[in-house]
């Protein structure tokens, strides 16, 4: 019996090691003063303070912040404005083609959303950079929300909508006092999802972003392909900070909402 | 009930657009440009230039490649998930799980060309226990192996949920009836968890298709998938004809992937 209790532990133990290996070798080497990733010489900062002193990368990481914290809130007003839309839908056939629509960009590779935002900004005529950019990440964050969205909307009973009209409040009411407070769990949830949409996203953007404008993970890739530069373990570093932070205002949500961890990424 | 609705219909207008814009009109334009070829000439040379050898290689190995990532994902992922399940504190550890999947994926893909270069500790050790250094990096496995790591994740959660919804005594009873251990897990549990098996092979097969980042900078130029060929053909050789053929060609396979790993919906309401 010991023996059956003993193989799920190792084999956890085993399988988290290899999760957090690399993140934490990034982390540690961040430290080194020596310039490698491979020999560690002596503990230093340089490598953080050579972030905080590459105005580049100071202006890029504030591009990445806006964008997210822009292209999620708007995402997020769209994506509750169609679930309620699914939501009161009548026509049940209607309705799951609408969905299926939905969750199309959801399903889709990242390099189909880019090549055909590419050509659709092309052929609109807008520029590429900072709009194209934010344009394609409200675009690719709207179905999530309306996923997390609508299972809030689905399980709401009905009588509180018609018990809150037979009392006489007016639509704008019902909506703004009724719905909207018992679905915001569920539009929190999404807004946070839509925020590390953003932030992790690479390939879309990649295909979007004129020559002028980065995001953090275009610039990571194109350093990377330069070679190994601790400034990006350095990166590492402070960008595993915000995650933990964002992961545990998530999870602090999600607990209230007992809404079921959806965060499918492509 | 009818006012209800009408009330609604004038704030769907951005959603109903967006669909229009950002969904249909993209597909619709890819389609159309894969039958122009580079002076914007409508042709079919596209098609027949992907049913060409390099093509038809390039889909296979494409395939081939996303097998592999998919295969040892799943291997990999179902017992960590039974394992969790198992677990005191379960969404606690599934957190824990989830947690690197937040991390940037590029900064992940870089760690590994750190691990895997050639003085790197992975070489470091291989040397001490006497295999000797070797190329890791630009090499078939090394490019699976990084993606397994990138998607495992995804394929823990959806097998993760569908073990949780397993009610126990199902199990139980299985046992009393004198099921062993394995027929348990093949006759109960398996059949009982597809669904999750399934979604987690659709979130990892499709991008597993389409990868291009990985494979620049773990396998060089070394693997080819219809991911990399899309991206030389739009932001390389600026071919948008033919890197719309094979995004046409992508988009179907989803399509049937989707309807291969798709649940049966019952009543409309889908989770």
């Amino acid at each position: 019996m010991t023996k059956l209790r003993k193989l799920p532990k190792v084999y956890l133990t085993f399988v988290f090691i290899i999760l957090y290996a690399p993140i934490f070798y990034l982390i540690f080497y961040s430290f080194n003063s020596g310039g490698t990733m491979s020999h560690f010489e002596s503990m230093t900062f340089e490598h953080y303070a050579a972030v905080f002193e590459d105005k580049r990368l100071i202006i890029i990481l504030i591009n990445t912040i806006v964008i997210a914290l822009l292209s999620a809130l708007i995402a997020t007003t769209i994506g509750v404005l169609g679930a309620l839309t699914i939501a009161f839908m009548k026509n049940r056939s209607m309705r799951n083609a609408v969905l299926s629509l939905n969750n199309i960009l959801i399903v889709s590779p990242d390099v189909i959303i880019g090549a055909s935002f590419l050509i659709l900004f092309t052929i609109v005529g807008v520029k590429l950079g900072f709009a194209s950019v934010l344009i394609s990440h409200i675009a690719f964050s709207i179905p999530i929300v309306v996923i997390m969205v609508l299972p809030k909307l689905q399980e709401m009973s009905p009588s509180l909508i018609d018990a809150a009209v037979d009392l006489g409040a007016s639509k704008r009411d019902v909506l703004m006092r009724v719905v909207i407070p018992y679905i915001k769990p569920g539009i929190l949830a999404g807004f946070f999802l839509a925020l590390t949409y953003s932030l992790d996203d690479f390939a879309v953007t990649f295909f979007v972003t004129g020559n002028g404008f980065s995001t953090l993970s275009v610039e990571i890739y194109s350093m990377a392909r330069a070679g190994i530069t601790l400034t990006i373990n350095a990166l590492s570093g402070l960008i595993f900070l915000v995650t933990i932070v964002l992961v545990v205002g998530y999870y602090a949500i999600n607990r209230k909402s007992k809404t079921p961890f959806a965060g499918v990424r492509k | 009930m009818n006012n209800k609705k009408t009330s609604f219909s004038f704030s769907s207008v951005p959603y109903i657009l967006w669909i229009a814009l950002f969904v249909i009109v993209p597909i619709a334009l890819v389609v159309r440009y894969s039958f122009f070829d580079l002076s914007g000439h409508f042709t079919f040379n596209n098609y027949q230039s992907f049913f060409s050898s390099i093509y038809f290689k390039l889909t296979i190995n494409s395939f081939w490649y996303a097998f592999l990532i998919t295969f040892f994902s799943l291997v990999f992922a179902y017992p960590t998930a039974y394992f969790l399940t198992k677990t005191k504190h379960k969404q606690l550890w599934l957190l824990l799980i989830i947690i690197p999947s937040w991390i940037n994926l590029l900064l992940k893909t870089y760690a590994f060309i750190g691990l895997f270069g050639l003085y790197g500790p992975i070489n470091a050790f291989l040397k001490m226990i006497g295999i000797g250094e070797h190329q890791l990096l630009f090499t078939d496995f090394s490019f699976v192996f990084v993606a397994v790591y990138i998607f495992i994740p995804f394929m823990i959660l959806p097998i993760f949920n569908s073990l949780d919804k397993l009610n126990p005594a199902l199990i139980d009873a299985a046992r009393d009836l004198g099921a062993g251990a394995w027929t348990t897990f093949r006759r109960v549990i398996l059949p009982l968890t597809m669904n999750g098996v399934k979604s987690g092979i659709q979130v990892v097969f499709i991008p597993s298709l389409s990868l291009f980042m990985i494979t620049r900078l773990i396998a060089g130029n070394k693997v080819m998938t219809l991911g990399t060929a899309i991206e030389q053909q739009f932001l390389v050789t600026q071919n948008w004809g033919m890197g719309s053929t094979i995004a046409v060609f992508l988009i179907l396979f989803m399509f049937i992937i989707m309807w291969f790993t798709g649940q049966k919906e019952k009543g409309g309401t889908k989770r």
